[in-house]
């Protein structure tokens, strides 16, 4: 009984603020052409083997001979390289739609994992306050202090190579964003009367947190998401161009980027072109998603 | 009477997404050298932006669109922006409502006040320094040398807004314009800047327009009053007069509403319901919405008319039946 | 003053301390420490007397202390592949990364400051939504692979600038500089551009969002009131106010484009600490790891207090509250 009493209004609020929330969004041209690219090349990433012309990774489909060759040239079994090869015969075209696979598991698997513990850590300091409060957001400070680039190149320096080890550093680097976003939203919504109704109703507190507290803290989390997503990506672009990122086996768009460096100087320039255009789009996509749904989502542009 | 400043149906309108907003919308009135004009009215009601108009500091989407405002034969509505500059600061100056607002926070009280009179006179900086001095010394600041070394964050309220005109009188102006530049101040601190501001206004014949929305304070002060409604002067004259027999109704209300003027034990008058948008004015008379003696009558423009000797409304209905309340 | 710098001072020790610990604990307990510390050619007899040497059977607080005592006394170890103090080895590496970071400051202050008043001056001229939007690809641009273009345009293409390298370089204060020579010059330009490109955006964006907050402020149409030029209104009146978060950006951002630099370094093989450390990463030379981190964090710390402390004497407001 007491449930349904608080739930319904919830409940029914749900409905029209996602509405008018979606045809905002629809409203900027720029964010729907955003939207559009980034599915497009999500869906690339995803059907990757249907879809490239060639598994890079099978060293049986490589032929050497087809080394280097420029873009739109036909290599020996009869495909046309439209984005040329690599120094190995590779296609770059698939190896660009492969690589893709890997840089968004990587930037969007990061972003998450960051976001549930950054989000849980916000909650929990603004929820119980006093000493939690400060320790976490200490750790927040110190971690925002320094750079990026530098914290994840310490944990790489201490973890050595590997996906998993990008992702941990990854999370390491970024889940501060979240929990000072979520901290700062829900310190604001703790003190409305329906988190006092519901600590009234004696609801248990993990129900207080995640039902009630987290869902208004949504909207700033989705904007910080967002761009953390691209930053992630361009971060682990990065790290692999500087080799401490993943392995050679399972090149990401940064790897690619990295290997056609040598053979640029050459005049080979599509090596390293290619890649850098996809991972461009990737990221002007994502961010001119996160532009616009930060005017759509903040309250307080919107007055 | 020697004239100051003539404006003559001036209008000056905004040009919003939303729609044109006229918020001065055919003002005239006269100042006389020396005198005190007090521009009364509601927030809202153009007081504001016929004092920026004057100054030529009505910023985009707003536009004096039309009207004279006529100072020593020349009309300031249509002089390049570079002789308004010149006059600026110089002959007109204008004191802001928010003292806590106008002073430049990381900028020394010497600087801004030394850049004012360099910016039209060609003096040294030390004849500069003096002058400034002298300046806060005329407005009642203590230690003055010492003041002026200061930040304005290091002053309190009141003596910003001193500081504010002790800025604007540098170059004894022949106008200054003051926009409610006692009302974010305290009540006692008010009374001594508005003291002060009448004694510099008679000692050096500078002509006023005090911009407010008090009543009381018109009253001490000023010689002649312009009440404002809408964008439009719907009632002006000399300010005895006026405040003893009011024509308009809505100045009729104004007055009714102050209390120190109702009899004690009376009911509180007031004027019911709010200030109109400016998008969306009613036709005709635009307080008829909130006017006891509207009728079909006031649907239709009514032109500032002379009603008594020296006194104009704009009213189809005025209170001239009535015994002076 | 004195107790607002105290208190900052105590503030920065503290932090010091506690990056010193989570280094100390990713070198010492996170990885293996003989791995670490000795070298991998070392046999049986060596490594146990260098793990008495180094204290490592002593407990982890103890080892600490002795960590930090040797850390004063400017003993970070020595590195395995050039066998020299890694502390020595960086601080010669320094004036070549310092060198490209204030480069690179100084460019995006340069370009960024001047389109950044244009654009909150005129915010609806074509010209500033262009400056707008290239802000935002400067945003989204890796670095690194901008680096790349850039050498393939203006090096490999059009052969205008050298690709790599620090060029000639001549003395001043006893270092080596590039600057000072034009060979020296031409191939700082490069890579002090790419890594100005984020930052000249983001000095862009501030500027412009600072003008347009503070020509809406009274003192503003106060200043024009006066009959003040719009030249000393826009240079004096708005600039000043807008220069306190631009400089404490600006300023904060020594530290990070110190760290990017590693990035640009390695793109351009420009022979500072960045590259170092990338190189001394891949060949697992972690007494130089060990050492390039506590330097920087120790750069950091005093970065952040030089900014706090500039912030301080830019804006009155905030000096005299410490003061109080």
């Amino acid at each position: 009984m007491s449930d349904v009493t608080i739930a319904a209004p919830a409940a029914a609020r749900e409905e029209t603020p996602f509405r008018r929330f979606v045809s905002e969004f629809m409203a900027s041209k720029i964010a729907v052409g955003g939207l559009v690219v980034f599915t497009i090349i999500a869906l690339l990433a995803i059907f990757a083997p249907w879809i490239a012309p060639q598994n890079p990774y099978d060293l049986a489909q490589l032929d050497i001979m087809d080394g280097r060759l420029e873009p739109g040239a036909v290599g020996g079994s009869g495909i046309v390289h439209w984005l040329g090869t690599d120094d190995q015969g590779r296609d770059m075209l698939s190896g660009i739609i492969y690589g893709l696979r890997i840089s968004l598991t990587v930037g969007v698997g990061s972003a998450l994992i960051a976001c549930l513990v950054g989000a849980s850590l916000g909650l929990l300091a603004a929820y119980a306050g006093g000493r939690t409060d400060s320790v976490i957001m200490r750790l927040v400070d110190l971690q925002l202090s320094f750079p990026t680039i530098l914290a994840a190149l310490m944990i790489l320096a201490f973890l050595g190579k590997g996906i998993m080890n990008v992702v941990i550093a990854l999370v390491i680097v970024e889940w501060a964003y979240y929990a000072r976003t979520v901290r700062g939203s829900a310190l604001v919504e703790r003190r409305r009367e329906y988190i006092e109704a519901a600590q009234c109703l004696a609801l248990p507190t993990s129900r207080i947190l995640f039902r009630h507290l987290l869902p208004n803290c949504l909207p700033p989390l989705i904007v910080v998401g967002t761009i953390q997503i691209a930053r992630a990506i361009a971060l682990e672009a990065t790290l692999s161009f500087l080799g401490l990122g993943v392995p050679i086996t399972e090149p990401s768009l940064g790897l690619l980027i990295a290997n056609g460096y040598e053979y640029m100087l050459s005049g080979k320039y599509w090596i390293s072109f290619y890649p850098g255009i996809a991972l461009l789009i990737t990221i002007v996509s994502i961010n001119l998603m996160g532009d616009h749904l930060r005017d759509v989502l903040n309250p307080r542009l919107k007055k | 009477m020697t004239t100051t400043l003539e404006v003559r149906n001036l209008r000056t309108h905004f040009f919003t997404r939303a729609g044109i907003v006229k918020a001065v919308d055919g003002v005239s009135f006269t100042v006389g050298r020396g005198k005190v004009m007090g521009l009364v009215g509601e927030s809202g009601s153009g007081k504001t932006v016929t004092g920026f108009s004057i100054i030529g500091l009505v910023d985009p989407p707003g536009r004096v669109v039309e009207g004279e405002i006529l100072y020593q034969g020349r009309n300031l509505a249509t002089i390049s922006e570079e002789e308004m500059r010149h006059l600026r600061g110089n002959r007109i100056a204008m004191i802001f409502q928010d003292p806590m607002m106008t002073l430049n926070p990381v900028l020394r009280v010497d600087t801004q006040m030394i850049e004012t009179v360099l910016a039209h006179e060609k003096v040294s900086k030390e004849e500069a320094r003096q002058r400034a001095r002298d300046a806060l010394g005329m407005v009642g600041i203590p230690s003055p040398d010492e003041r002026l070394k200061s930040y304005p964050h290091q002053f309190s309220g009141g003596m910003r807004q001193r500081v504010a005109i002790a800025i604007a009188l540098l170059h004894r102006p022949e106008l200054i314009i003051a926009d409610e530049p006692t009302t974010a101040l305290d009540v006692t601190i008010q009374g001594q800047i508005l003291a002060e501001v009448q004694k510099l206004a008679a000692n050096t014949g500078t002509s006023l327009i005090w911009i407010t929305h008090d009543l009381s304070v018109v009253a001490g002060l000023a010689d002649d009053i312009a009440v404002m409604y809408a964008g439009r002067v719907v009632e002006d004259g000399p300010v005895s007069e006026v405040l003893d027999r009011p024509l308009h109704p809505y100045t009729h209300g104004l007055i009714g509403s102050v209390p120190s003027r109702n009899k004690r034990g009376e009911p509180l008058r007031q004027i019911p319901g709010m200030t109109p948008s400016l998008l969306k004015l009613p036709a005709g008379c635009a307080f008829r919405t909130r006017c006891p003696r509207a009728d079909e009558a006031c649907l239709a423009d009514q032109p500032l008319r002379a009603l008594l000797p020296g006194r104009q409304a704009r009213c189809i209905h005025p209170h001239l039946d009535e015994v002076p309340a | 003053m004195t107790v607002y710098l105290l208190r900052r001072i105590s503030q920065s020790f503290l932090v010091l301390v506690a990056m010193s610990m989570i280094v100390f604990i990713g070198v010492y307990a996170v990885g293996d420490p003989v791995e670490i510390l000795i070298s991998p050619d070392a046999d049986q007899m060596e490594r146990e007397r260098a793990i008495q040497a180094l204290g490592l059977d002593l407990p982890l607080w103890e080892q600490y202390g002795v960590f930090v005592w040797r850390a004063l006394h400017g003993d970070l170890g020595r590195s395995f592949v050039y066998n020299e103090p890694a502390l020595q080895l960086i601080l010669q590496k320094m004036p070549a990364t310092l060198e490209l970071a204030f480069g690179s400051m100084f460019i995006s202050v340069l370009i960024g400051l001047p389109l950044g008043m244009y654009a909150g001056l005129r915010p609806e001229s074509p010209g500033s939504k262009m400056i707008m939007a290239g802000s935002i690809l400067g945003f989204s641009l890796p670095t690194f692979w901008v680096g790349l273009m850039l050498i393939m345009v203006f090096a490999v293409q059009l052969g205008w600038l050298p690709s790599t390298g620090r060029g000639e370089t001549a003395y001043f204060l006893g270092l080596q500089w590039s600057f000072l020579t034009a060979n020296g010059l031409s191939h700082l330009i490069m890579p002090a551009i790419n890594l100005a490109l984020f930052k000249i955006s983001l000095v862009i964006r501030l500027t412009r969002s600072g003008v347009r907050e503070t020509m809406l402020m009274d003192y503003v149409k106060f200043a024009r009131a006066k009959g003040l030029s719009p030249a000393r209104v826009t240079f004096v009146h708005v600039f000043k106010n807008i220069l306190i978060p631009v400089v404490t950006v600006v300023g904060l951002e020594l530290g990070s484009t110190i760290a990017f630099s590693v990035v640009t370094e390695s793109v351009f093989a420009w022979p500072g600490m960045g590259k170092l450390i990338i190189d001394s990463i891949n060949v697992l030379d972690r007494p130089v790891i060990v050492a390039y981190l506590m330097i920087i964090v120790l750069m950091f710390i005093t970065i952040n207090l030089i900014v706090d402390l500039l912030y301080s004497a830019l804006d009155p407001r905030v000096r005299l509250e410490g003061k109080a």
